[in-house]
């Protein structure tokens, strides 16, 4: 089959590689109809998470149609319409059964190494690093569903792959950032990054009913996406987003600040920004956490950090004295994709909103590659791809 | 919802040709670093710039910090300062030309070389900075995105269980 294959950084190709066959009695085999490439996919395509081999299938946001099933999988049939959530669950283990799905006790197969490297391993990841058990991911025509008894949603036929597809990974980032916030009809929310994870949030902070959400980005066609739902935009490249923040707030902060940029924040002209360039680049430092120390500093006391983004290792010049003495909460993680499914499949299905909003460009599976430097780059508008094998 | 695509087909390899000539600049520079660095002397000679090694463990230094840039995800400025190294050496290189006999033939001889590299590096700069430009393809109105299909108005505070003020710490009981 073809695929999308990981070859080193800024490195993926379309390449031919072996059809995915069903190797436990859990397996099922999905022909891919839709997936799409997330901000994620960005930090492996800089090479930015350890633990990528080359040769490795990328994508974690998938949907398609069941070809096959393994013997002891009884939950699905062939020709079932799924969306795979890019967190494999067992659905029995200790956390799948609290709810925490991104940290299943069982599906990481590198268990060792993520030990090791996280203290705990976390759950096992389509298509990212061998530290979440190196599984071959979605951006294919084909892809194995390891668990796929428990790691599927089914999606009604009524539903389009482009309003189903984002409840893989985006959709139920976003609202987990926004229901971490704990949202009153008071609250200021500000969300840092207007990319798809950020969209997707602002617009659950909104439905959530907060009285007035902040966006903060420097690409004008994303702050215009983030004020069509009725965000108030903030460039960061143009104005002060502290002062910007304190103006909107009457000087006391938002309640709430969501981060969802991750490692690898821009800044402008900061001297912090500098350092952590530097730092980074000569492997120093892992992450850049501009949007964090931002964050701590502006954020109402008593208030809630909520942090989608992802960040990969050690941070460095974190203000944590801040945190501690205005007593900030902080909620983090990947997503439990199916803690937050049906809900939101039938917050679909009612109108309540409708994530194909988000798309920008389709394209076959072959011009993937392409489209991986469009969105890196932030050409041509691009916000989210979404790819047909 | 209406999507697109670009009418030119995308490349089925991301990286480009323009990609592997800077990251072959920045191992150029690295290796041409350290040997500066190690052997400034050697490398002095073989230019037409004896008893100059003070300057050129410099220019190594300024080398590695330019090909170690070049290997990273943002190579362009990095070798805009690689072609603003290569005119400081050919500036230094023609010193050299004063010299006699094996030592002028010799800086003649490094500063076509370099003429030759400064003119790779422009030629790779410009078009790193186009392949990556931000103007590159359409600009798009989005501001009918609202994602709400009744509407941004009516959308606030719409997923808001009637009943309760509280829907977070509720997170838990949600089954799969
Ligand atoms: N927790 C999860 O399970 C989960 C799931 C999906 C994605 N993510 C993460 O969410 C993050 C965002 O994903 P995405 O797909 O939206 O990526 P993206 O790269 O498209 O978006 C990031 C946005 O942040 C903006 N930005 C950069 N620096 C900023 C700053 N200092 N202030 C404000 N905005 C800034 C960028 O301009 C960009 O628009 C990534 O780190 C991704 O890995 C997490
Ligand atoms: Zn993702
Ligand atoms: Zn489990």
């Amino acid at each position: 089959m073809k695929a999308l294959v990981w070859h080193g950084k800024q490195d993926i190709r379309y390449d031919t590689v072996p059809d995915p066959e069903i190797e436990d009695g859990r397996d099922a085999i999905i022909k891919v109809t839709s997936c799409a490439i997330c901000g994620s996919d960005l930090h492996l395509f800089h090479n930015l998470m350890p633990g990528m081999k080359p040769g490795d299938i990328v994508g974690h946001e998938t949907m398609g149609e069941v070809v096959e099933v393994g013997k002891d999988n009884k939950a699905l049939k062939k020709g079932d319409r799924i969306v795979v959530p890019f967190t494999i669950i067992c659905g029995e283990c200790h956390q799948c059964r609290k709810g925490n799905f991104s940290v299943c006790e069982r599906t990481n197969r590198n268990k060792d190494l993520g030990d090791k490297v996280f203290g705990h391993a976390t759950a096992g990841l389509f298509g990212y690093t061998h530290l979440t058990g190196g599984y071959s991911g979605g951006q294919a025509e084909y892809l194995r569903v390891p668990f796929a008894d428990a790691t599927h949603i089914k999606v009604p036929d009524s539903m389009t792959d482009e309003q189903a597809l984002f409840l893989s990974d985006i959709f139920p980032t976003g609202w987990q950032a926004a229901v971490y916030c704990d949202i009153e009809p008071t609250d200021t929310v500000a969300v840092w990054g207007c990319g798809p994870v950020g969209q997707m949030t602002i617009r659950s902070a909104i439905l959530l009913g907060a009285k007035q959400v902040i966006a903060i980005d420097r690409l004008p066609e994303r702050l215009a996406m983030a004020a069509a739902a009725g965000a108030i935009p903030i460039n960061f490249e143009e104005e002060s987003v502290i002062e910007r923040l304190n103006e909107l707030t009457n000087g006391k902060g938002p309640e709430k600040c969501i981060d969802a940029v991750g490692m690898e924040a821009h800044a402008t002209s900061s001297v912090d920004a500098l350092y952590d360039r530097a730092k980074q680049m000569t492997m120093m430092e892992t992450d850049r956490p501009h949007v964090l120390r931002e964050m701590m500093y502006v954020c109402r006391p008593g208030g809630t950090l909520s942090i989608p983004g992802v960040y990969g290792g050690v941070l460095d010049k974190v203000p944590f004295g801040m945190v501690m003495n205005k007593g900030l909460t902080i909620r983090t993680g990947q997503t439990h994709v199916n803690r937050w499914a049906d809900d939101l499949v039938r917050r679909i299905e009612e109108g309540q909103i409708d994530p194909s909003f988000v798309i920008t460009h389709t394209t076959g599976l072959d011009e993937g590659p392409g489209m991986y430097r469009t969105f890196e780059h932030k050409q041509d508008d691009c916000i989210k791809v979404v790819l047909k094998p | 919802m209406e999507a697109s695509t670009l009418a030119t087909a995308r490349p089925d390899k991301s990286l480009t040709l323009t990609d592997r000539m800077a990251r072959n600049l920045g191992w150029f520079s690295i290796g041409l670093g350290i040997a500066e660095l190690v052997a400034p002397g050697k490398v002095g000679r073989a230019v037409g710039l004896d008893g100059q090694e003070n300057v050129l463990r410099a220019y190594g230094v300024r080398e590695i910090g330019a090909g170690v840039g070049a290997l990273s995800i943002d190579p362009a400025p990095f070798i805009w300062s690689r072609v603003a190294g290569d005119l400081l050496d050919l500036g230094t290189l023609a010193q050299g030309l004063k010299g006699q006999g094996e030592a002028k033939r010799n800086a003649a001889i490094a500063i076509g070389a370099v003429a030759a590299i400064t003119l790779i590096d422009v030629a790779v700069a410009l078009s790193l900075g186009k392949e990556r430009a931000r103007e590159r393809g359409e600009t798009r109105d989005y501001s009918d995105r609202s994602g709400f299909p009744s509407g941004a108005a009516k959308a606030r505070g719409a997923g808001r269980p009637k009943e309760e003020k509280k829907i977070a710490t509720r997170e838990l009981e949600v089954t799969t």
